[in-house]
């Protein structure tokens, strides 16, 4: 497919698919040069988002950093402050309580969940099944309710504090999530027999998109990216944080590297999701939420790295303290920006339509892809 | 606590039934009133209408035109009505009765909106192709027979009519997709016309199926030949499969899910029409509709005896069928994917045209051993 002649040369046609195209999921551009309804290359364009997150941590104090990773993956906007809260406690050396570590795994769980019926509504309607987006928004809806009540909020949270949790769980917040997770488990079932198993679905996405198991390693895919291809990796596994270390869950992972690989493995995430949620349910114990924090927080001098599997993969924040209240450096690895990365070598050679199927299956957040 | 959470998912209420029931009934009784109508009153006026050719065939196109965007407007109500209570919402509530006049409103919105014609657009071809698409919809309700008396003009070729007439809307598709000046239109009509091609195979094929049984290309004469059994009854071993493919057809035919490729929302952004906007884009829209309540009334006519029926007057038993038909396809609409290209190309070609094929050796074996 590599080809040094000109787009005139080759009689192709160079389209623009976004920043405002409805299924970018997002101000995402991709140049995208068609034969026919063939790609032949594609070129993402970013920063349309760029708010340069990055460079406003260094100037806010530790616990103002919180919100800011609200906007960045804002599906799953827990994972983000539960990721930096982690790299600010490394670096204070604080120890949030075990309650507050329950509650945190349950929440981001709620969230995991709450991300990936978002993926499915937005991908069945991709694909052209548009009464799926409002099956998955409905559970969602009950999911979002939850986190109201819970924080305060339903998108950007801010919830997560370092050394632990502001606030313990409301009266009956433990009724409404076994209800939810019931309703949760039901839909699954009903979305099972209405999507996964159509024949017109699985056409569309089996043996599109894939990704060998050494593609997806040397380009650093995490999540379910790299578990739909067969690699067994989850950080919730391999470096467990929090208390993930005493949670039994499964992590699917399928070795076919297609679309439908990638989309089972959120499906079946859901349901391990559920799981860990009843069982912290289970084991939390009764106690403090909170660890003794100094009013004015100024960690030593150092820095640290935090590693947390958010829904789309391994969210990672790097921080290096120079003594002051403020931070003098964070960086996030963000998982969508990775595997975004991915799309110039899985696209040449499909359809059109693909591109949006193949997209959709990395179910990337351009928050989080542009910072 | 919010209730929200707590709240199982909704059972039908009874008041949907009963909107459903109400809704049957109010078509049975205006279409039964309207032969008793005092239409004698009306004798001075169609006697005159009568006398002059030209004016007798503008009234009737007229009648034609207005019945088009009158079913239009409670077609686009059901569908939304449809949609809404399969996708557990329930659709447009505001304007009127249950929502009844929001079609009406959208239809005021886009009479009032800008028309917009894009820069370097193919001006005459732009303003032609909404209307290239209406009318070969239009034209082709000239020949449904609602009731034995009610057709625009009982042709005696009406099936060959039908199918050269529908298939002249492509033209109107690829103008639109050429004359915009978007790539995504050009794309979307590409589609179209190797989609909208290829459908019509089989389509024509397992038509003449029909064709050969009744032994008639007029559409009354069709039905009236189904008078003892429906087709579809009389022949369930051929007549089954080619009403499962003629369904398959027309939903392509008229870019229904999941052969809604040329306007995919997700890949094309709307696609041949992306670029329209205000009434040029209420008239691709009337097409569509009006092509669809067609495709359904063909249906009817072909495969479940038209008109015919007990009990109820013709035209009753008529909207009735159509209206299952029509329910059919909805459900279809809003149930499945959408298919790539490619799946719909093979599709066509390697199952479609075979079978249809088959359908009409079988046909002229039964033919014959009548």
């Amino acid at each position: 497919m590599v080809n040094t002649a000109t787009t005139e040369q080759r009689h192709t046609v160079e389209v623009n698919l976004g920043p405002q195209h409805p299924s970018t999921h997002g101000v995402l551009r991709l140049l995208v040069e068609l034969d026919g309804e063939i790609i032949v290359s594609c070129r993402p364009v970013i920063g349309y988002l760029h708010r340069g997150l990055e460079k406003m941590f260094e100037k806010r104090s530790y616990k103002q950093t919180i919100p800011f990773t609200d906007r960045m993956d804002y599906c799953a906007s827990l994972n983000g402050n539960l990721a930096i809260c982690q790299a600010i406690e490394r670096l204070g050396g604080l120890q949030a309580p075990e309650r507050a570590q329950y509650i945190r795994v349950l929440l981001c769980e709620l969230n995991r969940i709450a991300s990936h019926l978002v993926f499915l509504a937005t991908y069945a309607t991709d694909i052209g099944a548009t009464t799926v987006f409002l099956y998955a928004f409905r559970e969602r809806e009950k999911c979002l309710d939850l986190m109201e009540c819970m924080t305060g909020a339903r998108l950007t949270y801010n919830y997560v504090r370092p050394g632990g949790i502001p606030q313990d769980l409301p009266d009956g917040f433990e009724n409404g999530l076994n209800c939810f997770l019931d309703d949760l488990l039901k839909a699954l079932e009903e979305n099972d027999r209405l999507l996964t198993g159509n024949r017109i679905f699985r056409g569309r996405l089996e043996g599109v998109g894939v990704v060998s198991p050494e593609m997806a390693a040397a380009y650093g895919a995490s999540g379910p990216v790299a578990r739909g291809s067969g690699l067994n990796y989850d950080v919730r596994k391999t470096a467990p944080y929090e208390v993930y270390d005493r949670l039994e869950f499964d992590v699917p992972v399928y070795h076919t590297g297609d679309c439908m690989a990638r989309y089972l493995v959120r499906i079946e995430e859901m349901r391990q999701s559920a799981r860990i949620i009843r069982q912290c349910l289970k084991d939390m114990p009764a106690g403090e939420i909170m660890c003794k924090m100094p009013k004015i927080f100024k960690p030593p001098i150092g820095q640290a790295f935090s590693r947390t599997e958010s829904p789309r993969g391994e969210l990672s924040f790097y921080m290096v303290s120079d003594g002051t209240p403020n931070p003098a450096r964070v960086h996030g690895r963000t998982p969508s920006f990775v595997h975004l990365g991915m799309l110039p070598a899985m696209l040449p050679g499909v359809k059109i339509a693909d591109v949006i199927a193949i997209l959709g299956s990395l179910d990337t957040v351009l928050g989080e892809v542009d910072r | 606590m919010t209730s929200g959470i707590l709240r199982s998912r909704r059972p039908i209420r009874a008041a949907e039934v009963g909107l459903g029931i109400s809704i049957t009934v109010a078509i049975i009784a205006i279409a039964s009133a309207i032969p008793h109508l005092p239409w004698q009153l009306l004798k001075p006026l169609t006697s005159f209408v009568a006398r002059y050719p030209l004016l007798n065939a503008l009234a009737n196109a007229a009648m034609v035109a207005n019945f088009v965007a009158l079913q239009c407007l409670g077609f686009i109500w059901l569908e939304r009505k449809f949609a809404g209570w399969m996708q557990a919402r329930v659709g447009p509530m505001h304007v009127g009765w249950k929502g009844l006049l929001q079609t009406v409103a959208d239809a005021v919105k886009l009479l009032l909106k800008e028309d917009i014609v894009p820069t370097d657009a193919d001006k005459p071809l732009f303003a032609l192709a909404p209307y290239l698409v209406f009318v070969p919809s239009l034209l082709t309700f000239m020949v449904l027979p609602f009731t034995s008396a009610w057709v625009g003009y009982d042709l005696p070729l009406g099936a060959l009519f039908v199918l050269s007439i529908s298939t002249t809307s492509i033209l109107g598709v690829f103008a639109a997709g050429w004359g915009s000046n978007n790539k995504y239109s050009l794309l979307g009509g590409v589609r179209a016309i190797a989609q909208l091609l290829s459908y019509d195979v089989p389509l024509i094929l397992v038509m003449l199926s029909v064709v050969m049984l009744s032994g008639t290309m007029s559409l009354t004469g069709i039905v009236t030949q189904q008078e003892k059994l429906w087709n579809i009854a009389a022949h369930p071993l051929l007549m089954i499969p080619a009403f499962l493919i003629f369904l398959i057809c027309t939903l392509a035919e008229v870019n229904r899910a999941p052969f809604d490729l040329p306007e995919a929302e997700s890949e094309l952004v709307s696609g041949f029409h992306t670029e329209y906007s205000g009434m040029r884009f209420a008239f691709f829209f009337l097409a569509e509709f009006a092509n669809n309540f067609f495709s359904a009334g063909l249906a009817v006519t072909l495969f479940f005896g038209g008109w015919l029926g007990a009990g109820l007057p013709a035209a009753v038993w008529f909207t009735l069928k159509t209206l299952c038909v029509i329910f059919l396809m909805m459900w279809i609409r809003w149930t499945l994917p959408r298919l790539r290209i490619d799946q719909m190309m093979s599709f066509c070609w390697k199952v479609l045209v075979p079978a249809s094929m088959a359908l009409i050796c079988a046909a002229a074996i039964a033919g014959v051993s009548h």
